[in-house]
């Protein structure tokens, strides 16, 4: 039933807190390379139906897989092909740009040397030079969440999942981030991010929009918008999310 | 095992690098045993004493020179009546008063024997049961001194042989309560550092939100739960190296024991604690609720331990739940290694329990730590 090319398979996928369902039968499919968005307002459930696809969250109901493993009973096997940008910047604020690289490809099994041409790469493309060896903590905010998306990508892996990655940061480091993001989009590694700028949206491939724990709409932003006969995805979503 | 070493690197970055928290690690723990030891003491001195001496006579005078001769006691006052004294205990300016009633030489003389009214302020009945003590053996000495001297006057009057006891005190002669209290303290520091570290270490973790961070990571659960708490238990041992040093220089406790076996026992206690501090944190959102609960456990485990009163003396009830209280067995165990130079075979029962419990307590908190909720 798994095409071959759809990294991400969701089917009848809910999470039930109590009576309430977070996340209520949504299903999808996100193809390889694809720039996925993932759209909704606060409480929508978005970052609920994310921890269930990295494997951080079990699903109450409903099947999928993420890099053809299963999400109930594969979840070491998804994490080792995904890597993860929460919205709560999570790098170690006391611990220096290279000891977090180090760090990090480190737990993720990576060689000595791998990690060192690792951390040069990332190092002169983030421009970070100056400030390897600075504790996290001293970086503007707009660096640190590149820093953050570059380090979930350092295990190469097939999907990188972002949570709202650009939350708080100004316009131009957002423009420079959705750079790195297409840069990554073009060496092979499928994005699945969520976001409350509708901006950003028009980048993506297709996104979905959740309402109140369900899909109400997948498709390019151009069909969207056709179909809700609007000239901007924020107009799209309003309709939606207004109901 | 290069994952390990990878937690292990960062966690000691970060504890040196922390720069509140080393004195809070190192220097608060030892500035406490050098003033809980010092302060710690059953010893009673300096009990504020009066009396009323309504007989007035040499022996009665002489009985009050034996107060003021001892250590123990300040004889502040001579009250005129009973009322007196009562009030002074009342306002708690004396802590004890005799009343010596009229003849009582002369009913002494004749009768060889008289009763003398010793009043105690019981309020810390402990401390009233050692003053008691203090008191009667005072008076007992005197009164034998006493007798002495009748006997001088009439030989012809068989008298019963009195029997006195002479106490010898095994591996603490001279009853010096600092050599008894700073294994002790040493080992009630060594277990609420290394409790409130790594309790709050894995919490905090999910504080920040890193937690996550390691948890979306392939990192096996066990590496992690390693990594994490590999640098507390250093951090445990250097206290108790540092602890035992402090002891020898500042207090000259003795080891009479063998050193390598208290470490190797203190290697295996320490991992108690430290699963325990892991298993708070998985049942703990933040670092305020696992400080809470370290601190629940760890005051029951204090008064519980047999540190400040002998576990003989609790409640059937209480003693069978020492039994679940690791400071119970450490602060045994040390003792008996430091001060009676007890060996393997002598504590084998005992670390054979702090063993299991090791193994049920960092099997529960590997268990309970959840990468997938």
């Amino acid at each position: 039933m798994m095409k071959d090319n759809n990294v991400i398979q969701v089917e009848n996928l809910s999470k039930l807190f109590g009576d309430f369902a977070a996340v209520n039968q949504i299903s999808f499919q996100v193809k390889a390379g694809e720039i996925f968005g993932f759209l909704g307002a606060n409480g929508a459930g978005k970052t609920t139906a994310m921890k269930m696809l990295i494997g951080i969250s079990s699903p109450t109901s409903g099947k999928a897989t993420v890099a053809g493993f299963d999400v109930y009973k594969e979840t070491e096997s998804i994490k080792k092909n995904i890597g993860y940008m929460s919205q709560k910047f999570a790098l170690y604020d006391d611990l220096t740009v290279k000891e977090n690289i180090t760090f990090f490809g480190g737990i993720y099994g990576l060689s000595k040397k791998q990690i060192e041409h690792k951390r040069r790469e990332l190092v002169e493309e983030l421009g970070l030079q100056e400030v390897t060896n600075s504790l996290v903590a001293s970086l503007p905010l707009g660096w640190k969440q590149k820093l953050a998306f570059s380090v979930s990508l350092l295990h190469e892996p097939k999907i990188v999942f972002l949570d709202e990655p650009t939350g708080g940061v100004d316009p131009i480091t957002r423009r420079q981030f959705w750079e790195m993001i297409y840069k990554a989009a073009h060496n092979g590694t499928t994005i699945f991010v969520t976001t409350h700028y509708m901006d950003e949206a028009e980048y993506c491939d297709r996104v979905s929009i959740m309402v109140d724990g369900k899909i109400e709409a997948l498709d390019t932003p151009k069909k969207l918008k056709e179909h809700y006969k609007t000239d901007t995805m924020n107009d799209v979503f309003l309709k939606l999310a207004r109901g | 095992m290069k994952i390990i070493l990878y937690i292990i690197k960062k966690e000691f970055k970060q504890i040196f690098r922390n720069k509140g928290m080393l004195p809070i690690i190192f220097i608060l723990p030892l500035l406490q045993l050098v003033i809980l030891s010092n302060a710690a003491t059953y010893e009673i001195k300096n009990i504020q004493f009066g009396y009323v001496d309504a007989d007035n006579s040499s022996t009665s005078r002489e009985l009050i020179e034996q107060f003021e001769a001892s250590t123990y006691f300040n004889v502040s006052e001579k009250f005129p009546s009973e009322k007196e004294a009562s009030q002074a205990m009342q306002e708690g300016t004396i802590d004890a008063y005799l009343n010596i009633p009229t003849h009582f030489e002369r009913d002494l003389q004749k009768d060889k024997t008289k009763g003398i009214g010793v009043f105690i302020d019981a309020i810390d009945g402990s401390a009233a049961g050692v003053i008691n003590v203090y008191i009667t053996q005072i008076i007992q000495n005197y009164n034998k001194n006493i007798v002495a001297d009748l006997i001088q006057i009439s030989d012809t009057v068989q008298k019963p042989n009195s029997i006195e006891s002479i106490p010898l005190f095994w591996y603490n002669q001279t009853l010096n309560y600092k050599t008894f209290m700073v294994p002790g303290i040493l080992v009630l520091l060594v277990t609420m550092i290394t409790l409130f570290l790594s309790g709050m270490n894995i919490v905090r973790e999910k504080e920040i939100g890193t937690l996550e961070q390691i948890n979306v990571t392939p990192i096996r659960k066990s590496h992690f739960i390693i990594g994490k708490l590999f640098p507390f238990w250093i951090i445990g041992m250097g206290l108790l190296t540092i602890g035992l040093i402090l002891a020898k220089v500042i207090f000259n406790t003795p080891m009479l024991g063998n050193l390598g076996l208290l470490y190797a026992y203190t290697s295996v206690y320490i991992l108690v604690i430290l699963g325990m501090g892991l298993f708070i944190s998985n049942f703990t959102d933040t670092q305020q609720q696992a400080m809470f609960i370290a601190w629940f456990f760890i005051v029951i485990f204090i008064l519980m331990s047999g540190l400040f009163t002998p576990i003989e003396s609790m409640p059937k009830w209480a003693q069978i739940l020492t039994e679940f209280n690791p400071i119970k067995y450490f602060v045994e165990i040390i003792r008996m290694v430091m001060l009676k130079g007890s060996g393997f075979v002598d504590i084998f029962p005992l670390a054979i329990k702090t063993l299991a419990y090791a193994i049920v307590m960092n099997g529960l908190a590997v268990w309970s730590y959840k990468k997938t909720t």
